[in-house]
């Protein structure tokens, strides 16, 4: 499965199209890394524990959208966006969609 | 006991705990900013032969036999001292300091992980480049505590056909 944030893939064609995929997922923050995040918030820099959680939330939903193109009959997604919503209190959701092709 | 030093021991307290915070925000804060910077000119300058381009087309000259998704990101968050200082900003109004530097540090930091990601699985160039920034939700209750800020660079890596492809 070939991935990428582009129109088409680098030196391939594209031979048909199975329309948009989706992948999502809702993750809410570990108590743990909060009491961190809260001792950091003191100090500055970077929340390691969040940048992790999202890196991992992000990567989860990139996979639900490869497992969709690929139960389509799909190679390749193309023109792949993220997008990050905070929905809740404590709560974000991660999504990520694109084209589902073909390649040749 | 007299009164007098019960006052004194209530004004330590009232008083004493938030300037501790902030002076220890101030240097620690300021400390790990720099230490930061410095860490990041560093990178910069040994991947400054690494082709990184916004283009969403790759240029003419390159021609990739693979490619994938590449991501780089990173959640920072302001130190209490920037915070209090921004807080009074906010009241005049105008250009608040404090907050470019994080975001400037915080971004080229998600793009040097973007680009350790495509060097490490041995791609050659990364094209299409785009970043963002979303605000994460505050962890608790108090409006004034923010969870944090998230960049994400992301790009197309590409492995040109031999490693001295590049013809220009």
């Amino acid at each position: 499965m070939e991935i990428s944030n582009t129109d088409s893939i680098p030196g391939r064609t594209i031979v048909q199209f199975y329309g948009v995929v989706t992948g999502n997922t809702v993750r809410a923050k570990h108590i743990g890394r909060d009491i961190m995040a809260g001792l950091k918030n003191i100090v500055g820099g970077e929340l390691v524990g969040y940048t992790e959680l999202l890196q991992d939330s992000r990567n989860e939903a990139t996979e639900r959208m490869i497992q969709q193109a690929q139960s389509m009959g799909a190679n390749a997604v193309v023109n792949v966006r993220f997008a990050t919503s905070s929905i809740a209190q404590g709560a974000a959701e991660l999504f990520a969609y694109g084209t589902a092709v073909r390649v040749e | 006991m007299d009164s007098g030093f019960l006052q004194t021991l209530e004004a330590i307290l009232n008083f004493g705990l938030p300037i501790f915070l902030l002076l220890l925000a101030y240097f620690v804060g300021t400390m790990l900013e720099r230490r930061h910077f410095r860490s990041i000119r560093n990178r910069e300058s040994e991947f400054a032969q690494f082709p990184v381009v916004t283009f969403d087309t790759m240029p003419a000259d390159w021609t990739a036999t693979s490619s994938t998704l590449v991501t780089g990101s990173v959640v920072v968050s302001l130190d209490y001292f920037k915070r209090v200082i921004a807080g009074l900003r906010a009241i005049v109004g105008g250009r608040i300091k404090t907050y470019e530097p994080l975001l400037d540090r915080a971004r080229r930091e998600a793009m040097l992980r973007m680009i350790e990601e495509a060097r490490r699985d041995g791609y050659d160039a990364v094209f299409n480049v785009r970043l963002e920034t979303s605000r994460l939700a505050n962890s608790s209750g108090e409006g004034k505590r923010t969870a944090g800020v998230e960049m994400l660079a992301f790009g197309t890596a590409v492995k040109f056909t031999s490693r001295f492809a590049r013809t220009s």
